[in-house]
C-alpha cells in the first residue's frame, strides 16, 4: 500500500530563518508514526505543511496520494487534526466545538463523541473561556477522534494532560490502530511514543536525523551494562567499543556499541562476575545521545545542520 | 501601599510596548485640533465672516444637533471649539477605553498579567499602571491641543479650557472602562459597553442640545462643553467630570477586590452541550462568532437613529420661523434643509456603522492570529468557503445596520409630526451607503489576503473617511482628495437625486477588491 505521508527533500523558510532545511519523512499506512526533535526542530512547520496551511519552498509532498497545498479540501475529508495548543472561540462551549468540527468535516460520530467525552471526563456544557490548558486539549482529542478519519495528525496532542488522561489517549490511539488508521504523532513525551509508535523519525534543525524502528535504533547504538566484578576491571579500556568507562572498586559500568557487545560479554565473564545489569538505550537515551551530545558542542562547531548526519552515520 | 507594588515598572513596560499606539493616538487627536483651527482661520479671514457664519449657524439646529450648543460662535475660538469640540472629546473617548480595555482585561483575557501577577507586584498594580498611562495621555492630549491652539493665537483661557474638556471627558472613560473591565470577563464587551455608553452620551447630548439643553448637564460630553471655551471660560463643569472619574476608578478598585483574577462579577453561563444545527456549516459560525457584535451595533444605531429622527421636525420648524436661513437653503441647490439634515445623518450613520463592517471583516485576521481559523481549515473548508463566511456576514449586517438607521430616523420623524411617506424615503436615503460600506470591507479583505499583519490599516482608511466626511469642508482640503472617501460620492438623499453610476462604480471596485483580496489570501501561508 502506498505510504500515507511521503516527504522528500522538504525546504522552507521564513524570511532568513530556514525552518525546514531538506526533510525527509514516510509515514506508512496503518501505523503509528512517531515524530520526534527538540523545540523549534520544525515538526509544527512539516505538520502545517501537511495540512496545505503553508506551501512547501522545495520537495515533493504526498500526504493520502495527493497533494496538500492543492487538494487540501479534499485531502481533509479523510484527516483529523489536533494542534499542540488547542485555541477555542470563548463564548463557546466545548460541546458546540466538537459538533462544529465534526460536522465540518463532515463525520461526526455522535455516540463516540459521546463514550469519549465520558472518557476524557470533559465538561461539554462550560464554554471554553474557562477551560484550562488540558481541558481545551481534550476537546480538541475529542473531536478529532471522534472522526472515523483515516489519518490522524496530532501535534503534541497530549501537552497539559494529567496521567489518567495520558493513559485513556494511549487507549484511544490503540483503537485506532486496530481499526488499520493511520497516526502522525509529534510528541516530547518519550514513555508515550515508545508505548505507542510503530516507527519513528528523529529530527533537528529542519532535518532527519534517523527513521525507524525502535529496535532499528536501538542496534545501532549502545548498550549500558553495569556490573559487580571479582578482579580488576583495568582491561576493559582495552576493548573496542566501550565508551564512557568508570570503575569505582570492584563496581564498573560503561556503554557499549552493539557490534562489540558479545565481545565484551565474554570479557566480563573472564572476570568474574557477580551482578549484571545490561539494558538497551531507553529512547530518552536515544533522544539525548542525538541532541544533548551534539547540542553541547554546537557553540564552539556552529556547524551546518547536514553534520549531524554524518556523524550518525560514522559513528 | 503593597497593593501598588511595581506600578513604576509596569508603567515602563506599558510605554515601552505601546510606544507607537500612544504616539499615534496623541499625536493624531492634537494634530485633528490644529488643523481644524487652522482651516477655521482661514475659512473666515474676517469679522464680518464670522458673523456671517455666526448668523448661519446659530439658529441651525441640524449644526447644533451634530456639533453642540451654539457658544461664542461670533469669534474665532468659537467657530473652533464648535467644530472639533464634541468630535474632539469622543475620540479622546474612544483612545481612553481603548488603551484602558487592552492594558486591564485583554492582559488578563490573554494570559500576560497571570505572570505579572505571579511577581511581587500588587493586586492593583497593573490596574493603576494602566490608568496612570492613559491619564497620562489624556492630560498630554488636553495640554498639547491647549498649547496648539494658542500657538496659532487663540486666547490662552478658551483654549486651556477645551483643552482640559478633552482631558476630563478621556478621564470619564478610563474610569468607566476599568469599571467594565471588572465586570465582564470579555475584552470584547469591555469595548462594546463602554463604547455603548458614549453613544448614549452623545445622543443625550444631542437630545438636549436640541431641546430645552437640561439633558445636556447630565452627559460628560454635554458638562464638558458646558466650560464654555471661548465664550466665558468657566471651570466649574469640569469638576464633577473629574470627581466621577474618581469614583469610578474607585468603584473599580472595590469591584476587583472581590473577583478571581481571570473571573468578571458576571459568572459566564452554562453553555449548550450539543451545537444547535445552524453551528455546522462557516456562514453558520460566522454569524454565531459576530452576533453579539452586530446586535451591539444595531442598538447603538437604532438609538442615534431615533435621537436624528425625534429632532427632525424641530429642524423643520426652524427654517419656517427664520427667512434668511431659508434664503440661504435655498440658494445652496433647492433642498429643504430638513432634507439636507437628514442627508448628513445617514452620512454620519453611515460612517460610524462602517466601523462595525471593518470590524466584521478583520475578524478574518483576528482569527488567524489566534489559530482559531486552523482547525476550521483543516475540516474539508476552503480558504475561500472560510473568508466568504465571514465575508457574507459583514456585507449583510452592513445593510442591516443601514436599514435600522433608515427605519429608526423615518419612523421616529413620523411619530414625531412627520409624515409617514417619509419613511420608506428614508430607508432609501440610508441604504444608498451599502455600495461605499462593502468598499470598505473590499479594501480591508484586500489588505488582509495580501499583507495579513497590516490588515489594521483599513482602521486608518476609515478614519481618513471620517475626517473627510465630518471635516472636509472645514478643513478645506481639496475637492479631488475629498473625493477619494467613497462616502463623498455617495448621492445625498433625500436632498439630492439617485445618481445611479457612482454606485455601482463602487459595488465594481468592491468586488474587485475582494477578489484581489481572496485570491492573495489562497496563495499565501496561513498563520
Amino acid at each position: 500500500m502506498a505510504p500515507a505521508v511521503s516527504v522528500t527533500g522538504l525546504f522552507k523558510r521564513f524570511g532568513t530563518t530556514r525552518a525546514v532545511n531538506g526533510l525527509d519523512l514516510t509515514v506508512e499506512t496503518g501505523e503509528v508514526h512517531g515524530f520526534l526533535g527538540p523545540n523549534g526542530a520544525g515538526k509544527t512547520t512539516t505538520i502545517r505543511i501537511l495540512l496545505g496551511l503553508l506551501r512547501a519552498d522545495a520537495g515533493s509532498v504526498v500526504l493520502l496520494g495527493g497533494d496538500p497545498w492543492r487538494d487540501a479540501v479534499e485531502l481533509h475529508r479523510r484527516l483529523a487534526y489536533v494542534p499542540g495548543e488547542v485555541s477555542l472561540w470563548p463564548n463557546l462551549s466545548g460541546g458546540e466545538v466538537i459538533d462544529l468540527l465534526g460536522r465540518l468535516r463532515g463525520d461526526l460520530n455522535r455516540r463516540r463523541r459521546d463514550d469519549l467525552l465520558e472518557r476524557f471526563e470533559l465538561d461539554p456544557r462550560k464554554k471554553a473561556r474557562t477551560y484550562s490548558k488540558g481541558n481545551r486539549q481534550k476537546v480538541g482529542l475529542v473531536a478529532a477522534l471522534a472522526s472515523d478519519a483515516e489519518l490522524l495528525l496530532l501535534d503534541e496532542p497530549t501537552s497539559g494532560l494529567d496521567p489518567l488522561m495520558e493513559a485513556v489517549f494511549q487507549d484511544c490511539i490503540r483503537e485506532v490502530k486496530s481499526q488499520g488508521r493511520t497516526v502522525l504523532l509529534s510528541s516530547h513525551i518519550l514513555a508515550e511514543v515508545e508505548a505507542l509508535c510503530d516507527r519513528l523519525s528523529i529530527i533537528r534543525m529542519g532535518r532527519s536525523v534517523e527513521s525507524g524502528t525502535l529496535e532499528e535504533m536501538r542496534k545501532i547504538t549502545r548498550t549500558s551494562i553495569t556490573a559487580d566484578l571479582a578482579t580488576s576491571a583495568e582491561s576493559l579500556a582495552d576493548l573496542p567499543g566501550v565508551h564512557g568507562l568508570t570503575v569505582q572498586g570492584s563496581r564498573v559500568s560503561f556503554d557499549v556499541d552493539s557490534e562489540h557487545l558479545d565481545e565484551a560479554v565474554r570479557r566480563l565473564g573472564e572476570l568474574g562476575v557477580r551482578s549484571l545489569v545490561c539494558h538497551p538505550p531507553t529512547l530518552e537515551e536515544l533522544f539525548l545521545r542525538h541532541y544533548g551530545d551534539e547540542l553541547a558542542r554546537e557553540p564552539e562547531l556552529s556547524r551546518p545542520a547536514g553534520a549531524l548526519v554524518d556523524r550518525g552515520a560514522t559513528r | 501601599m503593597t497593593d501598588l507594588e511595581g506600578t513604576g515598572a509596569l508603567v515602563r513596560l506599558i510605554l515601552r510596548r505601546d510606544r507607537i499606539r500612544i504616539f499615534i493616538w496623541v499625536a493624531g487627536i492634537v494634530l485633528l485640533v490644529a488643523l481644524t483651527a487652522t482651516s477655521v482661520r482661514s475659512l473666515f479671514p474676517t469679522q464680518a465672516a464670522i458673523d456671517q457664519a455666526a448668523a448661519a449657524t446659530q439658529h441651525n439646529a441640524g449644526a447644533i444637533a451634530f456639533n453642540g450648543p451654539a457658544q461664542g460662535l461670533d469669534t474665532l475660538g468659537g467657530q473652533v471649539a464648535f467644530q472639533v469640540g464634541a468630535l474632539g472629546m469622543v475620540i479622546v473617548a474612544l483612545m481612553s477605553l481603548f488603551m484602558i480595555g487592552r492594558l486591564t482585561r485583554g492582559d488578563e483575557e490573554a494570559g500576560r498579567l497571570e505572570l505579572i501577577r505571579s511577581l511581587p507586584v500588587g493586586i492593583h498594580t497593573p490596574a493603576f499602571a494602566a490608568v496612570l498611562t492613559v491619564t497620562g495621555m489624556d492630560i498630554v492630549v488636553g495640554g498639547l491641543a491647549s498649547l496648539a491652539l494658542v500657538a496659532l493665537g487663540l486666547p490662552a483661557a478658551g483654549s486651556l479650557v477645551l483643552g482640559a474638556s478633552y482631558t476630563a471627558v478621556g478621564l470619564v472613560f478610563t474610569g468607566l472602562a476599568l469599571v467594565a473591565a471588572q465586570v465582564t470577563e470579555s475584552t470584547r464587551v469591555v469595548y462594546g459597553s463602554t463604547g455603548a455608553l458614549l453613544g448614549v452620551a452623545y445622543i443625550m447630548r444631542v437630545v438636549g442640545d436640541v431641546g430645552d439643553g437640561t439633558l445636556s448637564w447630565f452627559t460628560p460630553i454635554g458638562l464638558a462643553q458646558k466650560a464654555r471655551p471661548y465664550a466665558g471660560e468657566t471651570w466649574l463643569p469640569l469638576l464633577p467630570l473629574l470627581a466621577a472619574a474618581v469614583t469610578f476608578v474607585l468603584a473599580a478598585v472595590a469591584l476587583a477586590r472581590r473577583r478571581d483574577h481571570g473571573r468578571g462579577l458576571i459568572a459566564p453561563r452554562r453553555g449548550r452541550a450539543h451545537a444547535t444545527p445552524s453551528l455546522g456549516r462557516p456562514v453558520g459560525l460566522a454569524l454565531r462568532l459576530q452576533r453579539g457584535t452586530l446586535i451591539g451595533w444595531g442598538i447603538g444605531i437604532a438609538v442615534a437613529g431615533i435621537a436624528y429622527g425625534w429632532i427632525a421636525p424641530t429642524i423643520g420648524s426652524f427654517v419656517a420661523n427664520n427667512k434668511a436661513l431659508a434664503d440661504v437653503m435655498a440658494s445652496g441647490g433647492g433642498a429643504t434643509l430638513i432634507d439636507s439634515y437628514f442627508a448628513t445623518s445617514f452620512r454620519v450613520m453611515a460612517l460610524v456603522a462602517t466601523g462595525f463592517a471593518i470590524q466584521s471583516a478583520l475578524r478574518l485576521r483576528s482569527e488567524e492570529a489566534a489559530t482559531r481559523a486552523e482547525p476550521v481549515l483543516a475540516t474539508p473548508i476552503s480558504r475561500w468557503r472560510w473568508a466568504t463566511s465571514h465575508l457574507s456576514v459583514a456585507v449583510a449586517g452592513s445593510v442591516a445596520l443601514l436599514a435600522i438607521a433608515g427605519l429608526a430616523t423615518g419612523v421616529t420623524y413620523a411619530a414625531a409630526g412627520g409624515p409617514w411617506s417619509s419613511v420608506p424615503r428614508l430607508l432609501g436615503a440610508a441604504v444608498v451607503y451599502a455600495p461605499a460600506m462593502w468598499l470598505m470591507i473590499g479594501i480591508a479583505l484586500a489588505v488582509f489576503g495580501f499583507a495579513p499583519r497590516w490588515a489594521d490599516t483599513a482602521w486608518g482608511v476609515l478614519a481618513a473617511c471620517l475626517v473627510v466626511g465630518l471635516l472636509g469642508p472645514v478643513l478645506r482640503l481639496p475637492d479631488w482628495v475629498q473625493l477619494l472617501s467613497p462616502f463623498e460620492r455617495v448621492p445625498q438623499l433625500p436632498a439630492a437625486h439617485l445618481a445611479v453610476t457612482p454606485l455601482l462604480v463602487m459595488v465594481a471596485l468592491a468586488a474587485a477588491f475582494a477578489l484581489a483580496g481572496l485570491g492573495g489570501l489562497r496563495r499565501r501561508d496561513f498563520g
